[in-house]
């Protein structure tokens, strides 16, 4: 997993202040700021999933993608980096259809019964779906027949309720260092996994401590002994982490 | 206890890690190099099992998960031995068009095997491709890294029998 | 290697040819070895020795001739005789009649319209030299635009003169190939390291032009990537290769020896302070990776994953530093226009679309092979004149181009010119070179339904629209071949064209809809009829089993054996 996921452009030695518009707003930036975390000083939101503040950018959940004028494409916001003179619109009719379609298309992918799992009422998928205003979903859903792995004494992984955001990847290599997961297959056969696709509690790498299901967004990863609805999550250790990480470099 | 971290040691003395070995070595057993090593290990040992993995991971200094991931991204890449002889169909689009899924179909109705599968006397692999670049002699069946061109269903069956029974008589009595 | 010393082994190379009274041709590139060609060659040698003419001909494995399907083909030179389906039973009657008439029953018309409305700047070599020595490269002007960028142009005056020639991206979007080199020789980064890497994982699936190339003239490439190398300022080059074409890999592989071995890669070529070194990267069985960022991460021992762009790989790519990439034929067009410059290269083709392009003709056409055209030609002369029209008097349906990510044209873009704006306004694209005609046996919808399920195994699985987008639409389309499809998937599956198209991290699912999207708009008839009859079945309450064929599909008693049965539900 790369672990400097927003590669600076090379030979850019000094970042530059640049001014931008986001959603008719003047706003100034570092040229070394990407326009989520820009949007977001400015209190402007723009959702997302896969993104989490202390991780490095991923680009795969594609809600925070922004339209950029001048650009054909839509950019994800979480890893694009700001630009002099950029005019980004995050909010718009079209951006909605799609971000309401990336969340159907996660709820139809696998077994997401919200009235069961430990988070419901606590889970990030379930509240980005009311707040984007899905309110049903139209594709058929794909029923797959998923594990679910409960073998580590202390937590256990539902591979039913998992969307790949790759969070507990990223985590686990960038923050305990222990890379016990990461990502086996492609495509829509893609499954986490732990060492060599081995059960959790038999990982040789797991240090079980836990940041893994902390910043699961979703019930995928939990605590054990915990009911439905009982799953409350802290992720505000890392932020913490990484400004402890960071203060130590010269 | 030292943390050094000690050169592992290969998971048998079987003469062949030594070409493994001599692969990382030519990278300096950096991270880098696990795609070609991997390439290695199933030149040498025709698959990939879990004892090469950790073995590679080791020496390369990668997470075990890393390479486990590696290893099943890539289609060409196999975790399981495959049969003694290997019926690779061309799936490709010239080869679609002309009629490829119907080989498919009649060599899976004959020996009882889906692509991916090995018949249970492990004599046959059946596997597809995306394309062997030979699209203008469509439909294209690889025998045992032989590839032929323009098969109609009687003529690839029959190819598969010659191959299978290339050391005939004695295998049979077994069964 | 001084430039003397490289014409010199050029003179000597051609004497030698030229000693021989006739030299025998056989393609050794992986259509005609399928039919046997090495054994055609080791009887054609048999026979010369029995016939005690070793000093008068001689045999030599040459490269892909282009007509695939006629092989083994062989041409005796110079008297450009040519061969087609030749048995080893031939070869005694061909080295008899080396003096005499040519054997009429074997004779390939080297006049029809497959050869004749041909244009070779890519493929000029292939079919002529011996692709395992790098002498026979020499001898017909091999390295000599290496030669020339290193001792008589700067790097920038190269990117001028690739500029000038107006060449664009052979790899599939037809990105400026000068604007993209100058991008990279700006480009700077702290420790000064630079790439060149060429992309020779094509990955269409029906469609072998760079294997071709690969495989019958493998020092055009290095010498393209050395070029490049200089004009950007890279030291070192990768070429990542498929490792399904293991020809290919074993060609490049010797010709990267060769040229090390006569200091054409290495250190200071040609006395020059210029340095260049080229590895081989094996490919692993992924099509993404295809896609540059995917085919970086490769290249760096991990998942095959893209990654968002930008920064694009000529700022950031491979270990962050500045990295050109090219597809195979595009570096196989530089040595050509650094010998005759670019304004020559701009003569040929349109007015956007400059030079030539190759393509893999296959499908339902008469002669499948390998054909390079002129930009421009009209898609008819492709598939009527040089592909010889539709055999067994069937009626033409369709033409894929560009593969997953292409489309499916009807008859009435026959006449269209083939260049890379008329193909993406039609709604398919240039790609990479497969061009597979299909004809009245294949039904659309399910044409439509393989890339994407194509697509779907092939996904990276990275980001959402692509990984449950395609399995989605996939399962559309399943549903709609099965008949149980109603207006409404029709109506859904419109919109997921739309949504994975507008989202998705990568060419590869930005592309994706293509294959549906074009066959929905060029034979709605053909949906239309599937749902239709979905209908009817509602109507009528009936469950049966699902057909996983389209009415006019079933077998009719003039099809041709191979693909007729088995469609028939038991
Ligand atoms: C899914 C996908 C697959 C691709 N496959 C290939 C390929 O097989 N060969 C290739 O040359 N380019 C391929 N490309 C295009 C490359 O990303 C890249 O644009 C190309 O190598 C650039 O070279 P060019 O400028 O010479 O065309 C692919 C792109 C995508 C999105
Ligand atoms: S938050 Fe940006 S793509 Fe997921
Ligand atoms: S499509 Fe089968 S060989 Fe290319």
């Amino acid at each position: 997993m790369t672990r400097p996921s927003v590669p600076k452009p090379a030979g850019v030695a000094q970042p530059q202040v640049v001014t931008l518009r986001i959603d008719g707003r003047d706003v100034s930036a570092r040229s070394d700021e990407t326009i989520l975390s820009v949007a977001r000083q400015n209190r402007i939101d723009i959702p997302t999933l896969c993104y989490l503040d202390g991780l490095s950018g991923w680009g795969a959940c594609r809600l925070c993608l922004v339209d950029i004028k001048g650009t054909p494409k839509l950019l994800p916001a979480c890893v694009t980096l700001v630009r002099e003179g950029m005019e980004v619109t995050t909010d718009s009719p079209r951006l909605q259809k799609y971000r309401r379609m990336v969340l159907e298309l996660l709820f139809s992918e696998r077994n997401h019964v919200c009235s069961v799992c430990v988070s419901n009422g606590k889970c990030e998928l379930q509240a980005m779906a009311q707040r984007l205003g899905m309110t049903h979903v139209s594709l058929p859903y794909r029923y797959p027949r998923l594990e679910f792995d409960s073998s580590n004494d202390l937590f256990r992984m539902d591979h039913n309720r998992c969307i790949l955001c790759t969070r507990c990847v990223r985590v686990c290599d960038e923050i305990e260092g222990a890379h016990t997961w990461d990502c086996r297959g492609r495509g829509i056969e893609t499954r986490i996994i732990s060492d060599l696709n081995e059960p959790w509690g038999e990982s040789s790498t797991c240090t079980r401590c836990g940041k893994c299901v902390n910043v699961c967004p979703t019930g995928a990863l939990s605590q054990k002994g915990t009911a439905v609805a009982e799953m409350t999550k802290r992720v505000t250790f890392l932020p913490y982490l990484t400004l402890m990480r960071n203060s130590d470099e010269p | 206890m030292s943390l050094v971290a000690v050169k592992p040691s290969p998971p048998s003395n079987d003469k062949r890690w030594k070409i493994v070995d001599a692969t990382m070595r030519r990278h300096g057993h950096e991270p880098r190099a696990l795609i070609e090593t991997l390439h290695t290990v199933q030149e040498t040992f025709g698959y990939l099992d879990d004892q090469a993995l950790r073995y590679v991971a080791l020496s390369l200094r990668t997470p075990l998960s890393k390479v486990y991931g590696v290893a099943t991204f890539y289609h060409f890449f196999t975790l399981k031995p495959q049969g003694e002889h290997a019926c690779v169909v061309c799936m490709g689009t010239a080869c679609y068009i002309k009629g490829a899924p119907q080989l498919l179909e009649a060599i899976g109705q004959k020996y009882g095997i889906k692509p991916g599968q090995t018949t249970a006397d492990n004599r046959l692999s059946l596997l597809t491709a995306r394309c062997v670049g030979s699209c203008g002699l469509a439909p294209a069946v690889v025998f045992d890294g032989e590839v032929v061109g323009r098969l109609d269903k009687s003529d690839t069956l029959a190819r598969i029998e010659k191959l299978i029974c290339a050391k005939p008589a004695e295998v049979q009595h077994d069964t | 290697m001084t430039p003397e010393e490289l014409q010199k082994v050029a003179i000597i190379e051609q004497e030698s040819q030229e000693q021989y009274d006739h030299r025998i041709h056989v393609c050794m590139a992986a259509g005609c070895l399928s039919n046997r060609a090495d054994l055609v060659k080791q009887q054609l040698e048999k026979q010369i020795a029995a016939n005690g003419l070793e000093r008068r001909c001689t045999v030599k494995g040459v490269g892909c001739m282009g007509l695939c399907a006629a092989g083994p083909l062989v041409s005796i030179q110079p008297k450009g005789i040519m061969y087609q389906e030749v048995k080893p039973t031939d070869a005694p009657d061909i080295i008899q009649t080396l003096d005499k008439a040519p054997i009429e029953r074997l004779r390939c018309d080297t006049a029809m319209p497959f050869f004749k409305e041909q244009k070779k700047v890519v493929l000029e070599n292939c079919g002529l030299i011996d692709p395992e020595r790098v002498e026979e490269y020499i001898a017909v002007g091999g390295y000599q635009g290496l030669l020339k960028a290193l001792t008589e142009m700067q790097p920038a005056e190269v990117i001028e003169e690739v500029t000038r020639s107006g060449l664009r991206g052979r790899g599939g979007a037809g990105f400026p190939t000068g604007l993209k080199w100058s991008t990279v020789a700006k480009a700077q980064h702290p420790d000064g390291r630079k790439f060149v890497i060429c992309n020779a994982d094509e990955g269409d699936p029906g469609a072998f032009m760079d294997r071709s190339v690969l495989e019958s003239d493998p020092h055009r490439i290095l010498e393209g990537m050395a070029i490049a190398a200089y004009a950007v300022g890279a030291t070192q080059g990768y070429l990542y290769v498929r490792a399904e074409y293991p020809l290919a890999v074993k060609r490049l592989k010797q010709a990267i020896r060769q040229a090390e071995r006569l200091a054409l890669l290495g250190n200071n070529i040609f006395g020059t302070p210029f340095s260049f070194n080229v590895d081989i990267r094996l490919g692993a069985g992924a099509f993404v990776c295809g896609e540059e960022t995917a085919l970086i991460a490769s290249i760096e021992g991990k998942r095959g994953q893209p990654r968002p762009r930008p920064p694009f790989p000529a700022e950031s790519g491979l270990w962050g530093c500045p990295t050109l990439i090219n597809n195979v034929e595009t570096f196989a067009n530089i040595p050509p226009i650094l010998r005759n410059g670019g304004e020559w290269f701009a003569q040929i083709g349109t007015e956007k679309s400059k030079g030539t392009k190759v393509f893999a003709l296959a499908g339902r056409v008469k002669n499948t092979g390998l054909i390079e055209v002129p930009m421009g030609i009209p898609l008819r002369r492709i598939i009527f004149d040089i592909g010889g029209g539709i055999p067994d008097g069937r009626k033409f349906k369709a033409v894929q181009t560009g593969g997953p990510s292409g489309g499916c044209l009807p008859e009435r873009f026959l006449d269209m010119p083939v260049d890379y704006e008329s193909l993406m306004q039609a709604g398919s694209i240039m790609g990479s070179g497969g061009m597979i005609v299909m004809d009245d046996t294949s039904c659309m919808v399910d044409v439509a339904r393989y890339f994407m399920e194509f697509c779907m195994s092939e996904s990276c699985g990275k980001c959402v629209p692509c990984r449950v987008g395609t399995a989605q639409m996939h399962d559309l389309l399943v549903k709609i071949i099965e008949k149980r499809a109603t207006d409404s998937d029709v109506r859904l599956l419109n919109e997921l064209c739309d949504m994975v198209q507008s989202t998705s991290l990568c060419g590869l699912g930005q592309t994706a809809p293509n294959p549906v999207l074009s066959t929905l708009r060029y034979f709605p008839e053909e949906y239309e009829a599937l749902v239709q009859a979905g209908r009817e079945r509602e109507a009528a309450g009936s469950n049966g089993s699902a057909m996983h064929v389209a009415p006019q599909l079933k077998p009719n008693s003039t099809q041709p054996q191979a693909h007729v049965d088995s469609e028939v539900t038991p």
